[in-house]
């Protein structure tokens, strides 16, 4: 299998003390794969050192066969990150201008969409199913259809593999089902390699085919099928803890 | 043809008025749209000092206005970093040290209907060569905006994504404080260094209050400035007063009259 990522060794941390420690992760083409893990547990500092974004103190990280000090293939990766959704509501930007902003590196000197552009655009919203609300003001939509114009936008450099950040965050529960749906469009019929970093561990543990969990410094990676929920919840909150199954 | 177009210095103040019409507002919307409102009047007030100095060293002032306010541009930048969890205090900073070397400037000098000029705008001291300078930098500044277009629009709508997509942040964001320095030298002689950040503001201010979108709110806030522009120039005119202050006045009074032609809509 071709692998996509690899990270080997790494330490990082602040002020002389590790958060991580000695971290392996192998992502292969078609994966999906789910980052688990507590909160403050170092899952975003992992996706951040993954893409550059922080350096680890020791240990490489190669993206698509390139280190990543080196990397420049942007439009070969897509990332959503936790805070994406945080921008200024009152941005006029149509969800068109939104999209289209991810074209950055395809265009011309000037940079104005042409009809091939505009083309991409619309499939990339097809995609997600968002292709009626081209003229509308991000601002406007809601938080789970914000979250799929973001898709959109990664979606149409064709990236081969996408990062996301805690993409549910303030997604409402519905519009979470939808996602998954998507998740699986694009991981199973796209053959986009996914990496989804997540707190809700029932739901991620089913929808993807390996689950790494960060806890302790360490990250273990196993296939999702060997993952015990309950093992690993009492894994990370502590032996005193029951699980109370029950129905509203 | 109209009366007002029948004097030089009328030419020459349309052909000035319409280029910083076109050019404020362009540069202005991206400071909006990035809460950077206030980098424009800092370096307004810092072009004074350089105006005032180059009175006195003999500098034609709209070159030592640009050179000054551009080594002010990249104080600013050095000194955010300096400052990282207090943005604000670099440009107040320089505000200060603009407004401080201007005073002694102006104190030094015994010129002060021609600082006043500069301060307020003038609309009969325009000459051939300011109208030179205007169109060269004029051009430059649109020509790079438009350049810049897409890069600006990523940087103010999400810094981090916009570097992930291959945007060159760091300097688009350093040129762009150097578009905003150039902008300013190339308006001051027109609505004055006191008002130049209000032509690049209320515009945008006004644009976006009907607009749906990015590039609509980009043309309409350029619509604006050259009808604040015209409007200005002619009441200057006719009733003699500074052009600087009718300018700014008819751009305010069309962005309150936009907002009540919107209110009166709603209900």
């Amino acid at each position: 299998m071709e692998r996509l990522l690899d990270v080997k060794g790494v330490y990082f941390g602040y002020n002389k003390k590790y958060v991580l420690e000695d971290v392996n992760l192998t992502v292969f083409r078609g994966d999906f794969l789910g980052i688990v893990g507590p909160n403050g547990s170092a899952k975003s500092t992992l996706i951040k050192i993954i893409l550059g974004i922080l350096k680890p103190q020791r240990g490489t990280v190669v993206l698509l066969n390139s280190p990543i000090e080196r990397f420049n293939q942007w439009d070969r990766i897509g990332y959503i990150s936790q805070r994406v959704r945080n921008f200024n509501p009152a941005f006029p930007a149509t969800v068109e201008e939104i999209v289209g902003a991810n074209l950055y590196s395809q265009m011309g000197v000037f940079k104005f969409f042409n009809k091939e552009h505009k083309t991409k655009i619309k499939e990339a919203l097809d995609v997600v199913n968002m292709s009626d609300y081209q003229d509308h003001l991000i601002g406007n939509l809601s938080g789970g259809e914000q979250q799929k114009v973001f898709i959109a936008r990664t979606l149409i450099s064709n990236p081969e593999i996408i990062f996301m950040d805690e993409p549910l965050v303030g997604v409402d529960v519905q519009s979470q089902e939808q996602f998954y749906g998507l998740m699986e469009k694009l991981n199973k019929e796209l053959g986009i390699t996914l990496v989804m970093v997540s707190h809700d561990i029932g739901v991620i543990t089913d929808k993807a085919n390996r689950v790494a969990c960060v806890g302790n410094r360490k990250v273990c990676v196993h296939p999702s099928t060997d993952f015990n929920k309950e093992e690993h919840i009492r894994d990370v909150y502590g032996e005193d803890l029951s699980i109370l199954h029950h129905k509203h | 043809m109209l009366e007002v177009l029948k004097y030089g210095f009328m030419q020459r103040a349309f052909l000035a008025g319409i280029v910083i019409a076109v050019v404020c507002p362009a540069v202005g919307i991206f400071l909006v749209l990035r809460r950077m409102s206030m980098i424009g009047d800092t370096l307004s007030h810092v072009a004074l000092a350089g105006v005032a100095g180059g009175m006195l060293g003999g500098i034609y002032p709209v070159y030592s206005a640009l050179g000054v306010s551009i080594l002010a541009a990249l104080a600013i930048e050095k000194l955010s970093k300096e400052y990282e969890q207090y943005k604000e205090l670099s440009i107040a900073i320089i505000l200060s040290a603009g407004i401080g070397l201007a005073t002694i400037f102006i104190s030094l000098g015994n010129s002060n209907s021609a600082i006043f000029s500069y301060l307020f705008g003038s609309i009969g001291l325009v000459s051939w060569w300011d109208i030179r300078i205007i169109f060269v930098l004029g051009f430059i500044v649109l020509v790079s905006i438009l350049f810049f277009y897409r890069s600006l629009f990523y940087i103010a709508f999400d810094e981090e994504a916009a570097r992930l997509a291959g945007v060159p942040v760091k300097w688009v964001n350093l040129y762009f404080i150097i578009l905003i320095a150039m902008t300013i030298a190339i308006s001051m002689r027109t609505v004055g260094v006191l008002l130049v950040s209000s032509l690049m503001i209320i515009p945008v201010a006004t644009g976006l209050q009907i607009s749906r979108g990015f590039m609509q709110t980009f043309i309409y806030s350029i619509l604006f400035g050259i009808s604040s522009v015209l409007i200005g120039l002619f009441i200057s005119f006719y009733v003699d007063l500074a052009p600087g202050g009718t300018i700014v006045v008819s751009s305010i009074l069309i962005l309150v009259i936009i907002i009540l032609i919107k209110n009166i809509r709603r209900k």
